[in-house]
Parts: C-alpha cells; structure tokens; sequence
C-alpha cells in the first residue's frame, strides 16, 4: 500500500500519455531540446542535412562568386524554383506511395504547348487555356492509375512509356512552328515575371501567418491539456513562432534590398503560389484521413487494404495530383519565359524534379517524407544551378555536380534508414 | 456430435452462446479443405482451436473472418442466422480478426495505425486529440505495456506490435476475437504478456478463438480446445480436465494410425485404468476416422 499511494499521486500530476515510467521524460523547454537531439542521433534526420547542406552551398559559391548571394540573384532564383519546385510536390506524393512518376516533364510540356495552342494560335481566353491544360493533365494521371491500379504494371513502366509518348504529344500539339510566344502583356505571362509583393504586403503576410500559427497551437494546446495530454509549452511556441517571423522579415528585408544591378524585386507572385502549395499540401498531408491514407499505403499496402482503406483510389488519386501538378509547374515554367516550344519540360526537368523530392527527404522507399522535402529540394538544386551559372560553368559540369547531389542524398536516404532501424524508429 | 454435447466445461455452457457453426464445408476445387466442422463459442470464453498443418485451422478462420465463404453448413450469431460473405460483413457482425501478419503500417504511430480506416474527425481534419485519449484509455484497460502511442511501430517490440493489433480489433467492440498464432513469433515475456491480454479479453466478456500450435499456450489460458484433424471434427476438451498427451494425440491422430494403435492397445492392456481420458479420445475419434 505505502508503494502504491505516492505513485498514484504522480500519475495525477502527469499527462495521461506521459505516465509510462519507462519514458525519458522531456519537461519544459529544455528538455524538448535534448528530446530533438536525441531524435537526430538515432537516424531520425528529417529535413537538417538539407538545410546544412543547403549553407554549405551558399557559402561555397558566395565565397567564389560575390554576387550568388545578392538580393536580385536570390529573387531570380526562388521564380526558377517554383516551376521545377511545384511538379516536384506531385513527385512526393508520388514517392510517398512508394512508386515513381517519370513522366512529369513531358507532361508539363504538354501543358505548356495546350496553353500557347489554345491561347496564342485558337484566341482561347487565357482561363480557358490554362483550366484546358491542367485538366488535360490530370486526364493524364488518371490514366497512369487506371492503368496501375487495373494492370498492375509497375509506375516505373507506365510513366517511362508516358516520357516518351506525351514527349510525341507535345510536338503533335505544337505542330510546324515548334515555338510559340505567349505575348507578354498577358496576364498570366506578367503574374509569371512581372508580378512582386509589395514588402509591405510581404510583411502583413508573414505576420499574418505567424498570427494563424500561433493561435493554431494555442488551440490545439488547450485541446491537448483539456483532454489529460501533454502539451507544447508556451515557450515553445513562442520560440518556434518568433524565430519563423524573424526569419521571414530578414528575408523579406533582404530580397527587397540592394542597389542597381543586384537590386531585388520582392518575392514574386509565383513564389506565393508555390509557397502556398506547398504548406496547402502539407496540412492535407498531415491533417486529412485521404492523406493519413496516403501514407498507409506507402507503409503496408495489405495492412491499408484490410484496414478498409480504398487502395485503388488512393493510387489514382494520387497520380491524378501528381500529373495534374506537373502540368501547373509546366504552365509556370511556359509564362517565365513567355514561351512554349519543343524543348519545353525536356532535359533536366524530369530529373530535378524527382532530385528535389528526394534530396528534400523524402524517402524513395515510400511512407516516408513531406511535402516541405519539395521547396527544399528545390532550392538546393536551383542553387547548385544557379552558382554554376554565375561560375560559367559548363553544362556538362552542371549536370555531373547535379547528378553526385542526387547520388549524395539518396545514399543519405538508404543510410538513415538503416540507423532508423537500429534506433529503433521505423 | 457426441463429443461436443459431452465435452464443453460447465461454466461455458452457463453463459450465453454467441457464435456457433454447423457442419461447416469448405471445398478449394478437389481439395475438400472442412468437412462438417462445428464450432461453439460463448461470451467470455477462450476456445483454443488446434490441429496438425493442413488441418483446416486457417480456412475455419477465413471462413469466420469472410474471406472465403463456407459451401455448405450454417452459421448462428448471437441465436440469429447469418450469413458472412465479406470481411466488412463479418466486422459488422461483431468478429474481430488479427491475422497473423498483424497488417501493421511500420512508418504510422500506435494512434495511426488503432484508427487506420476509421479515424475521427473534426471539421473535416483529422481529431488527433480524442483519438490519442480514445487510444490511451483502450490501452490502460487492456494494461497494455506502451511507452508512447505517438512512436512508429517499426520501434515496438513483438509483443507491444500483438497488443496493438488486438486493441486495434476491439475498437468496433467485437463480441468475438479471433486471435491467428498471436505467441507464434514472441519471446517468453512477450508471449506471457500476449497471455495476459487474452484473459482480459475473457474478463471483458469477449468470446476468444485463439489458433496456437504451442500447447502449454492453450492450457495456460483456453477453457476449451476444439481439435481439427484433416479438416473434420477430431474432438473438443474441456481444458480443466484433459491432458497434454490426450490433445496431442487427437491433433496427430495417434489414436486412428494402424501402428500407434497396436501399440497403445498393448501397453494399454496392463495400465487401461491409469489412462480413461485417452481411451475415451480414442473411442470417439475411432468413428469418425473410419467414415473418411
């Protein structure tokens, strides 16, 4: 009995998912912190070898070339990410599932060409072309899931005979002229270069932002603490919100700093749509029963089936975003250079895209990754091409360095997923 | 039939029949896989069902579980007929299966992976709150040894993985469980633990189908065991009163084999008195032997 009563005390004091004796208990703010370190040693990396990688980078070429980490190259770089970084969401997706989509660069250049078509060459009104576009993508995708989900031949196959076959639908679609310009008074053409935040509005986002985060864990905090369960501490919280608006501002003050040649523009219209898809993505991820689905499937796709999940709709779904996403970012990368042509989503773009998604961290084994793995992929990749660029470098250097990064965080990939298992964290 | 109405222990039959199969029959082309198998679970009951591989354990399961509908007999739920064609159907029923691949999602946490398929939300967005204290409270009355629900299963042990995945079966609150090898790939503690659980299943008043090849197993915590041998009926003894050898002989059929049964006969010419549990399978089970 004298052993049983003090212990029952504890287990007043403690929340109800905190009680187990044997866990390392985490208290305050301090605690969370060794909690963290703790999670990076067993294997559990998430997003900080890119992030480190991505200093790494920026360093190195702002030692070789001053000007990689100016205001107006900056800009340029985040509107070169959006396009490329908007059809790699649909690539984590994709990998979450376990399968791979290598078809997005010719599907984007599908959308490309419909648009250009349908605007410049039909006098299709703008909306049209572009809903034509992204429909006809996501007809795509569908396609790819019925064919998956009816056949069961692998995504690799499917998409590999897609790479080819919507490469050959493009130049049908473009037909003699082979490059069409989209005029540049447009609205879409602008939205793609012209448009930028005012840092006022920039500013009134961020906080706005940092407002919804706030009151979002607050919420979610008294939700928790209501119902017996530990909770984020305030600190935390107010840590985590102050370090994301400091950051925000610095950036937002950056890219709208600097003077004649490296003066920059603010962050582009496009940049926000990207963003946007990007935490959009995210919360339906992390939030929604159809993404908690997507990430059984890619764990145990028996283990979902039996759980009463529809395995078949997922796949296609999925599919449908990826090609319907990848026919957006084609549409992205068309209005940045006003024009639409026979090398439109050729080249490197299928391979940036899908090395985004993976050196981002998402996992090539499926279950695993986030759509934040997109936006920082992305920026990793652009910079390294970017740099590159300013070093007038070959592109034969450029797609050998591209091509070890990719190497880089594969193998980072299949190594923390070993030292995951012998943490003992999946 | 005999041995059934002989056999059940006399608190099982005090309590309310929930389950009952008749002269189920299960044909896989020319394979006759059951042949008029019964089966009588009661509320808060634990029947070990055993028998020798192939002998049609797991096709009595698919049965009961809606993978593979029966060909022939009846099937009684609660003291209505009914009729499992789908595995949903037998979930509405009130049957729970944990097969024995667990059908875990490594990469999901404890919570996940109790509601896969049948979360709770709020406004459209997952509820992670009520469903982390639904999953806490399922936990703590099954006394289930789980650090933390918000860990990936990839990091839980054998045992914690069993424990999920029966509680994972009893949030539709099942009247029965049917439990497929649950100790077959755990340690000594782990299997104790499972062990444990399975009792509490009996004290919460589920009726429990536990399908085990290891037999101090089912003695520690059946009250009955129903033997299969080659698809049919092979006995169904009250646990309190029958002996390891009796069980084993009815799963290995010793008592039908020609050899084995010139020898027990002669050495149980001299000492037929010191053994009435094992001549009595033996007479039981002759019959049935024969008419194959």
């Amino acid at each position: 009995m004298s052993t049983t009563t003090p212990q029952k005390e504890n287990i007043g004091a403690v929340a109800a998912d905190l009680q187990d004796e044997r866990l390392l208990q985490s208290q305050g703010f301090g605690g969370r912190v060794k909690a963290e370190l703790g999670r990076l040693r067993g294997g559990d990396l998430g997003s900080l070898p890119v992030v480190v990688g991505l200093i790494v980078i920026w360093i190195v070429f702002q030692s070789l070339n001053s000007n990689f980490l100016s205001p107006g190259n900056l800009v340029n770089l985040l509107l070169q990410s959006a396009a490329v970084g908007t059809i790699s969401v649909g690539i984590v997706l994709v990998l979450l599932l376990g399968e791979i989509d290598l078809s997005v660069g010719s599907v984007s250049g599908v959308s490309a060409a419909m648009l250009a078509v349908g605007f410049v060459n039909h006098g299709w009104p703008i909306a049209v072309a572009i809903v034509a576009a992204i429909a006809a993508g996501a007809v795509i995708g569908l396609f790819y899931g019925l064919l998956y989900t009816r056949f069961g031949v692998p995504s690799f196959v499917i998409t590999l005979a897609g790479l080819l076959g919507f490469l050959g639908l493009q130049l049908w679609i473009l037909g003699a002229d082979g490059s069409i310009n989209i005029p540049f008074d447009s609205w879409f053409v602008r939205f793609c270069q012209q448009m930028f935040l005012t840092p006022v509005a920039s500013y009134i986002i961020a906080a706005a932002a940092t407002v919804v985060y706030v009151l979002a864990s607050l919420a979610r905090r008294n939700q928790r603490a209501k119902a017996g369960l530990s909770a984020q501490s305030f600190v935390e919280i107010g840590v985590r919100a102050g370090l994301a608006l400091v950051v925000a501002c610095v950036a937002i003050a950056y890219l709208n700093s600097g003077e004649g040649r490296t003066q920059g523009r603010g962050i582009g219209y496009m940049v926000v749509l990207f963003v946007a898809i990007v935490v959009l993505m995210n919360l339906v991820l992390r939030r929604t029963r159809w993404g908690r689905s997507v990430f059984a499937v890619g764990g145990n796709v028996e283990a979902a089936r039996r759980a009463g999940i529809k395995v078949n709709r997922v796949f296609i779904s999925v599919f449908v975003l990826c090609s319907s996403l990848a026919a957006v970012g084609g549409l992205l990368a068309a209005g940045r250079i006003a024009n639409a042509n026979q090398s439109s989503g050729t080249g490197d773009t299928n391979l940036n895209a899908i090395a985004a998604a993976v050196i981002g961290g998402t996992s090539l084994f499926g279950g695993r990754g986030s759509a934040y793995s997109a936006l920082l992929g992305i920026l990793v990749i652009q910079s390294i091409s970017s740099g590159l660029n300013l070093l007038n470098l070959d592109s034969s250097v450029r797609y050998m360095i591209t091509g070890a990064v990719l190497l880089l965080a594969v193998i980072i990939d299949s190594v923390s997923r070993r030292s995951r298992k012998s943490a003992g964290r999946g | 039939m005999t041995q059934t109405t002989a056999a059940p222990a006399p608190s099982a039959s005090k309590q309310n029949l929930v389950l009952s199969l008749r002269g189920i029959t299960k044909r896989f082309g020319a394979v006759q896989a059951l042949t008029d198998v019964d089966l009588d679970v009661h509320e808060g009951e634990v029947v070990a069902l055993v028998g020798d591989n192939g002998a049609g354990k797991s096709t009595l399961v698919k049965v009961m579980a809606g993978v593979h509908p029966q060909d022939e007999g009846t099937i009684t739920f609660d003291g209505k007929p009914a009729r499992i064609g789908t595995p949903a159907e037998s979930r509405d029923l009130g049957i729970a299966t944990v097969f024995q691949d667990l059908a875990l999602c490594d990469n999901l946490d404890v919570v996940a992976n109790l509601f896969l398929g049948h979360e709770k939300t709020s406004a459209g967005t997952l509820d992670e709150v009520a469903m982390e204290k639904r999953s806490w409270d399922l936990l703590r009355q099954l006394s289930a040894k789980i650090p933390s629900v918000r860990i990936p299963i990839a990091s839980l042990s054998g045992g914690q993985r069993q424990t999920v995945a029966i509680a994972r079966s009893l949030l539709g609150d099942p009247k029965v469980v049917i439990l497929d090898e649950p100790t077959a790939a755990l340690g000594v503690a782990q299997t104790a633990e499972v062990l444990n659980l399975v009792e509490r299943l009996r004290d919460r008043g589920h009726g429990v189908i536990l399908i085990s090849h290891n037999m101090a197993d089912v003695q520690a915590v059946a009250d009955r065991v129903v033997v299969l041998r080659l698809g049919r009926n092979n006995g169904d003894f009250a646990v309190a009163d029958t002996s390891y050898e009796d069980i084993i002989a009815a799963i290995t059929g010793a008592t039908d084999n020609a050899v084995t049964k010139r020898a027990t006969a002669r050495a149980s010419q001299p000492e037929a008195s010191a053994l009435p549990g094992h001549v009595s399978v033996a007479k039981t089970d002759a019959p049935e032997g024969e008419t194959r």
